[in-house]
């Protein structure tokens, strides 16, 4: 009888214990979050796996943004993409311009003036400055700290302000062409860009008090999502996802364009990978961009700001247009025909403030891509969080998704 | 133009690898054709051998209706290193049934790309783990980057069946009007634009 | 406020400040100034809502800081951005998830008309799919333009009929709960 009592027993301990198990098992919860999710910075959406408070599988779905920009691109002329390329990162609207323009401009083997291309360079870094404030900001707020949102967006401000006085837009501002920029600075413009660049510094330092030594903070984002060399180079991460796993490489530095290197600038880079680096990171960067900026006022050379000698692509100074009647044909053509570029091939990445954004165009001679393909930085970011994510708590993941800063109008296109 | 560094990798590849050859028309970069039952082992030696560890992206092309073969996979690779990037073209074998093989056992980044090469153009990859759709909603029947694809859309099922049952919304060919942004003339903007047409809510006819 | 006996409208020392009015009007004078909005925020345009409710444009001068998040609290929904057909759902749903009485502002070209995208997976227009109450122009919006239309929200809300919409049926099914 008790031999009978005792199997039992270890019967039913058995059970128990398998029935734990399977309940253990069982206990996986299916998470949805976003597309519309106030941590996901746009329309992002997580299909999450979660133990508890622990991620156990990521699967991210993107394409809630897919507005067809390659196809837009094969039907209309290459100055009409330009606004276009705006919409990708609409953070940093100008450096995607730019990485357009050298792009058809690689096919067209044209060079820019002095003077262009320094424009260029200051307002790619100007817009440098003001993506990362965002993005900072958005960071700091998703990880709890909502006053440095209002101090980073303050400065961004005046970055604003500056873009609408050049181009006449404060956003999307379709700064270029193919073959030079729209408007050249106004008056006085230099020397604001100078204060300008004075009061963002004091901005960031602030930011810097506010959250480099702040314990929640740390606590939020040490050692979460580290990203390893290895895993970096395999998936193609580039800018600062890249390099806060300790590659040292940057595109402006490497594979100079537009003049990048006549000036000095360092390249931080980081030692651990985790969301505190890119943070880290992201503040050096404005820092640097500063410096540049700063050089750019110093040196901008004169003349033009338009390639004027390539007369099927550039489009001709609008004084010009309606008193000369070359230009009116010329301008007429280019803008009913296109810039007519030869026939080839291109792929051409910039140093975007989101990595390295690139296009590759495959030209069969005209005013129209015959396929025209953006590589967008954001959506590489995100083809790793099914790797990042997975062991970290949920509240790990707006830390995660703040400090990879993507755009979804660049992942999606 | 191709730098010397450049043209010094193109030949080189072109030398090391019998079986690739030259793809015509780079305006910058060593670019190279390899055919589809040679690209794995291709790739293998490029990121082992010539040390292009990352991958940069994937783009299907199309290259015309009529074209044969007609569709292609290009992938751009980086080297860290020295610096470099190669483009490899991959032409499918069958136009009705394109299919090249997948780079993700190589580089993990592949995975992506391929998938939107896959959605938007159509090319099948071989070997790819998790061959979805990416961009578009996964019942979309058409594949939109193909040369015979209008811009402005087909019709076709709304993705989702309760907003249709509530609000009748029907994906419809976006109004073109002659081109991207060419205003129609000879009609005024209620009968050319989309919301004069076929708007359930307008002044004279208020919600609830 | 309009009221025919003065005595007890105005003299403070019968009453101590009753105001008489009609319930239309007090009702539509709370709500319009307690409007709560939820950015559905898409694409670009929401950067620029970003830069109206930060500290230079500063939405709360309008009576409209209280930005929700979720759709239960928010009785504006801002549709910010462009709407793909990938999308509409969802932002229909949203739509459904918030409490009567609703309204929609659809900010920016691209919520309006599909601006500029005018493609094979874009939705033109998000009239198409929830009522639009307020169309505002831009590419993206300014904030002047976004304050401007929320204005205009609030003069369409105070001249609306209170009462009528309180008892409004739901124009579609409750989608979560079915």
């Amino acid at each position: 009888m008790a031999k009978e009592i005792e199997i039992s027993c270890a019967d039913n301990a058995a059970r128990s214990a398998q029935a734990e198990e399977e309940l253990l098992n069982c206990e996986k919860m299916q998470l949805t979050m976003g597309p519309s999710h106030p941590a996901t910075h746009g329309v992002l959406r997580l299909q999450l796996e979660v133990d508890g408070e622990i991620v156990t599988k990521c699967t991210p779905v993107v394409g809630y943004l897919h507005r067809g920009d390659d196809k837009l691109a094969e039907n209309m002329t290459y100055n009409q993409f330009v606004p276009f390329t705006d919409r990708l990162d609409y953070l940093a609207p100008i450096c995607n311009n730019v990485a357009y323009a050298l792009t058809v401009e690689k096919l067209a083997g044209l060079e820019v003036p002095a003077r262009c291309a320094a424009l260029r360079v200051l307002t790619c870094e100007l817009s440098r400055i003001s993506s990362h404030l965002l993005g900072l900001g958005v960071y700091a707020m998703d990880t709890g700290a909502l006053t440095v949102f209002l101090t980073t967006y303050t400065e961004r401000e005046r970055i604003y302000t500056l873009f609408e006085e050049l181009t006449g837009q404060r956003l999307t501002n379709s700064y270029t062409r193919i073959g030079g920029v729209t408007h050249d600075v106004p008056a006085g413009w230099l020397d604001r860009v100078e204060k300008a660049c004075d009061s963002i510094l004091k901005g960031v330092d602030e930011m810097e008090g506010l959250l480099s030594r702040n314990k929640i903070f740390l606590d939020r984002t040490k050692d979460i999502a580290v990203i390893t060399k290895e895993m970096a180079l395999q998936y193609g991460l580039t800018g600062v996802n890249l390099r806060c796993a300790g590659i040292e490489s940057d595109i402006r530095k490497s594979r100079p364009y537009s003049g990048y290197e006549q000036y000095d600038f360092d390249i931080p880079v980081g030692s651990v990978g985790d969301c505190y680096d890119r943070y880290l990171l992201k503040t050096e960067e404005i820092r640097q961009s500063v410096r540049i900026v700063r050089q750019v006022c110093k040196t901008l050379p004169d003349g033009p700001i338009f390639a004027e000698d390539a007369k099927n692509i550039c489009l001709p100074p609008k004084n010009r247009v309606l008193s000369g009647m070359e230009d009116l044909i010329q301008n007429f053509m280019i803008t009913t025909h296109g810039p007519q570029i030869p026939a080839g091939e291109a792929y051409f990445e910039a140093e975007n403030p989101k990595g390295a954004l690139g296009f590759f165009i495959h030209s069969k001679g005209g005013g129209k891509p015959y396929r025209l393909h953006v590589r967008g930085p954001s959506f590489v970011s995100l083809s790793t969080l099914p790797v990042l994510i997975p062991g970290c708590f949920i509240t790990d993941i707006p830390a995660i998704l703040g400090s990879l800063d993507f755009v979804q109008g660049e992942c999606d296109r | 133009m191709l730098s010397e560094k450049d043209l010094e990798l193109q030949k080189h590849l072109l030398e090391a690898y019998p079986y690739v050859t030259e793809r015509p028309g780079s305006a910058d970069h060593a670019s190279v054709d390899v055919p589809a039952d040679k690209a794995l082992e291709f790739a293998r030696a490029l990121r082992d051998v010539e040390g292009f560890a990352a991958i940069q992206e994937c783009c299907g092309c199309d290259w015309g209706v009529d074209a044969s073969p007609r569709f292609s996979a290009i992938w751009h690779l980086y080297n860290y290193d020295k610096h470099l990037y190669v483009r490899m073209n991959v032409y499918a074998p069958d136009n009705a049934k394109p299919e090249v093989p997948s780079m993700c056992p190589i580089w993990a980044g592949a995975n992506w790309h391929e998938r939107e090469a896959y959605d938007l153009v159509g090319v099948r990859f071989a070997g790819h783990p998790d061959l979805r759709r990416i961009m578009m909603w996964d019942a979309y029947p058409y594949h939109p980057l193909r040369k015979d694809f209008p811009l402005a859309g087909v019709e076709v099922p709304f993705p989702d069946a309760d907003t249709v049952a509530q609000t009748g919304v029907k994906v419809m060919p976006a109004p073109q009007n002659g081109g991207p942004f060419v205003s129609g003339c000879g009609h005024t903007l209620r009968t050319s634009e989309p919301f004069g047409r076929d708007q359930e809510w307008r002044e004279n006819n208020r919600k609830g | 406020m309009s009221s025919t006996n003065t005595e007890v409208g105005y003299n403070s020392k019968i009453e101590g400040g009753v105001v008489v009015t009609k319930l239309d009007a007090a009702l539509n004078w709370i709500r319009s100034h307690s409007v709560w909005p939820m950015p559905m925020g898409l694409a670009c345009c929401a950067i620029e809502f970003m830069s109206a409710s930060c500290s230079r444009f500063d939405i709360s001068r309008f009576g409209m800081e209280v930005t929700r998040f979720s759709p239960r609290q928010a009785d504006c929904m801002i549709v910010a951005g462009t709407v793909t057909y990938k999308m509409a759902e969802a932002v229909r749903r949203i739509y459904d998830q918030m409490a009567e009485p609703k309204w929609v502002v659809a900010m920016g070209a691209c919520a309006s008309s599909g601006g500029m995208f005018r493609s094979y997976s874009t939705l033109q227009g998000v009239d198409r799919i929830i009522p639009v109450d307020v169309y505002i122009s831009g590419c993206p919006t300014r904030p002047e333009a976004l304050f401007d239309g929320l204005m205009a929200l609030q003069e369409m809300i105070a001249k609306e009929p209170a009462l009528r919409l309180l008892k409004r049926e739901r124009p579609v099914k409750p989608l979560y709960f079915s």
